[in-house]
């Protein structure tokens, strides 16, 4: 008796998990289909159904759109990545094994800093790049996602030495090790995985943003998720077009998070202390 | 043992690192400030060396109680349904996916990944997606002709219908009563847990303020010289269920890494007490999920008090049933050229970021965990 009320609550709930799992895709099926259609075949009225010969001129048209900004992202993306955790890993060292005075101060003050609306420094940091000459471009937007990247890179790699054990350092001391030593050969072999995590993380966060690329670089320098704004935000936009940009933009991420999901997990609980 | 030329170098590191935040976070932020308190040009704001006043509180004041800013008081108070909206929504989504996964379903690392997946999306992508599915005459509206109902024909973005609405000039009244009713809340709950000097130093002043407050004391500090209605605006529920479709992923890992911190001892000695698995779930899981749940908040709190990128991929920035402060902070200053004005919606939005975030930060690293 108990035995089949469980297995009918079962079977219960695995239907209704499917149920749930399709509704969270039909924004992709519907991405996906439209994305397929040609111009002409996009009808209100007609927006469920697949259409009957897939279009692939609109990727092709998105593609050749979408090549420069795709461009500008890869470009930013990664150098932004590889610098915020080559830095974010060297201050994640210092604060964690290398307490000085004050550090128990600095840590929060500097995690505040990733919490904070980026409205509170937008217009100070626009007339900052501008004197500097770095308004506009790909290296400005490098320094500025390099710059509020740090505290989660230090935060994040902070926690990770953490589980370095003291005894490790201290007979390194013994055996001659200075500070750079100490990195060079004991810390960083053990930093492979927090590497991962945190460069899953800066990626994304990084490719995905948009308020600093709409306000900082100019249309020749612009990310793809500004292009895409634009040209979905558009009058009278014939919607294959920023369907198949909506799945250019999508697709690294979410390569990147079919593939690594488990460290991208690992990146979003880290003490969920994150914005 | 370690050198004093390796501590004095292990702060050489840092402090390029601590430097720049300490320019671009705290040196902007006291700038921002500054511009806030001035008139900064006017209408000539970008020339090369704008005329700046300093005026005082009269940006925020034109805010609040100004004739020309109604805009900007809508806007907070999209701000705070959507807020609340989302992140009830959220949890609540998250809570309901995580404890059926957590029933050795098959499949689990399946609709794990899928309900996860928009997580790792831009706003910008979700934003376009959700703008074509909420067309008021396609996607999701054409759902019930499907079936053979008549198409709905709600405008899910551009609607103008506003529900709870209430009148801005009553705001200062409610405001004081509510702070009063909580600290008389707070004087209660020390009291009955024998606090009694914490209980007089917030009881008594919360016992004066409600005093004042419903003596008609409150109702001294008009804000406008008229009645100003704002509601909840309907158009934003489509941009509370496009976010909720994205981050519910997160609250969902969240309560799973939870659940499965539970040591299944816990259970197992509640079920030989004759716990039912409702009452394990009610009177075991649940309580242990607490903190989980202080920590969602905070992070979607303050993600949906900063939303930007969101609604403006899906309505755009010109929209106003659905506009929000961060997004007419974006307007004001840069295509306005109000600096002074765009600051000062800035510095409002990061106080109220702010009030989120600080205690808890304070709170996690006292603890040390972070």
């Amino acid at each position: 008796m108990y035995q089949r009320g469980a297995r009918i609550s079962r079977w219960f709930l695995q239907a209704l998990l499917i149920l749930l799992a399709v509704v969270y895709l039909i924004p992709v099926y519907l991405t996906l289909i439209t994305s397929l259609k040609a111009p002409a075949d996009i009808n209100l009225m007609t927006a469920w159904k697949p259409p009957a010969h897939p279009y692939w001129a609109s990727y092709a048209t998105a593609v050749s759109k979408f090549a420069s900004s795709l461009k500008n992202s890869v470009v930013l993306a990664i150098s932004a990545t590889i610098l915020s955790a080559a830095l974010g890993s060297i201050n994640g060292y210092v604060l964690c094994k290398w307490e000085f005075p004050g550090a128990r101060l600095v840590l929060p003050l500097v995690v505040f800093g990733m919490f904070i609306p980026y409205q509170s420094i937008l217009v100070p940091l626009f007339q900052f790049m501008r004197r500097i000459g770095l308004y506009g471009g790909l290296p400005g937007l490098v320094l500025v996602h390099v710059v509020y990247g740090l505290p989660i890179t230090t935060l994040l790699f902070r926690s990770f030495y953490a589980e370095i054990p003291d005894e490790l350092l201290g007979a390194a001391f013994i055996d001659g090790a200075d500070f750079f030593g100490i990195y060079r050969w004991l810390v960083l072999p053990l930093s492979g995985p927090p590497f991962l995590v945190v460069a899953i993380w800066q990626f994304t966060q990084i490719w995905n943003e948009f308020l600093f690329a709409v306000t900082l670089a100019r249309p020749a320098y612009q990310p793809i998720t500004v292009a895409l704004a634009n040209l979905a935000g558009g009058q009278a936009v014939s919607w294959n077009l920023p369907m198949a940009g909506s799945v250019l933009a999508a697709l690294p991420t979410v390569v990147v998070y079919v593939l690594l999901g488990r460290y991208f997990i690992r990146g979003l609980l880290a003490g969920a202390l994150k914005g | 043992m370690r050198s004093r030329r390796d501590q004095i170098m292990a702060i050489l590191v840092v402090l390029p690192s601590l430097a720049l935040l300490a320019v671009f976070v705290y040196g902007f932020i006291a700038q921002t400030v500054y511009i806030s308190l001035t008139d900064w040009g006017q209408g000539a704001a970008l020339a090369l060396k704008p005329e700046i006043h300093f005026v005082g509180a009269y940006n925020y004041r034109e805010l609040f109680t100004g004739f020309l800013n109604v805009r900007f008081r809508q806007d907070l108070v999209n701000m705070v349904f959507f807020t609340v909206m989302f992140v009830a929504a959220s949890l609540a989504l998250g809570l309901f996916l995580a404890t059926m996964l957590d029933q050795r379903i098959r499949g689990e690392a399946v609709f794990r990944t899928i309900f996860l997946f928009p997580m790792s999306l831009s706003f910008i992508v979700t934003g376009t997606i959700w703008r074509w599915l909420l067309q008021p005459r396609g996607g999701v509206n054409v759902l019930p002709s499907l079936v053979g109902l008549p198409p709905a024909s709600f405008l899910w973005l551009s609607s103008r219908d506003q529900v709870l609405q209430f009148n801005w000039q009553t705001l200062p009244y409610f405001v004081v009563l509510g702070a009063a009713l909580v600290l008389v809340a707070w004087g209660l709950w020390s009291a009955a847990r024998r606090r009694f000097r914490a209980a007089a130093l917030t009881g008594l002043p919360g016992l004066v303020l409600l005093a004042w407050a419903l003596a008609g004391g409150a109702t001294q500090l008009q804000t406008l010289p008229f009645q100003e209605p704002h509601g909840f605006n309907l158009a934003l529920i489509g941009v509370v269920i496009a976010a909720t479709w994205q981050m519910s992923g997160y609250t969902m890992a969240l309560y799973l890494a939870g659940l499965r911190t539970i040591p299944d001892e816990l259970r197992e000695a509640a079920r030989v007490d004759g716990a039912s698995t409702l009452q394990v779930y009610r009177y075991v899981e649940l309580p242990l999920l607490a903190p989980i749940t202080w920590s969602a908040i905070i992070v979607l709190g303050h993600i949906a008090l900063k939303i930007f990128d969101l609604v403006f991929a899906m309505a755009g920035p010109d929209n106003a049933p659905t506009s929000v402060p961060a997004i007419l902070m974006f307007l004001t200053t840069f295509r306005g050229n109000e600096l002074a004005k765009g600051a000062s919606i800035a510095v409002i939005l990061l106080v109220m970021v702010s009030l989120l975030i600080v205690p808890y930060l304070l709170a996690s690293f006292r603890t040390g965990r972070a």
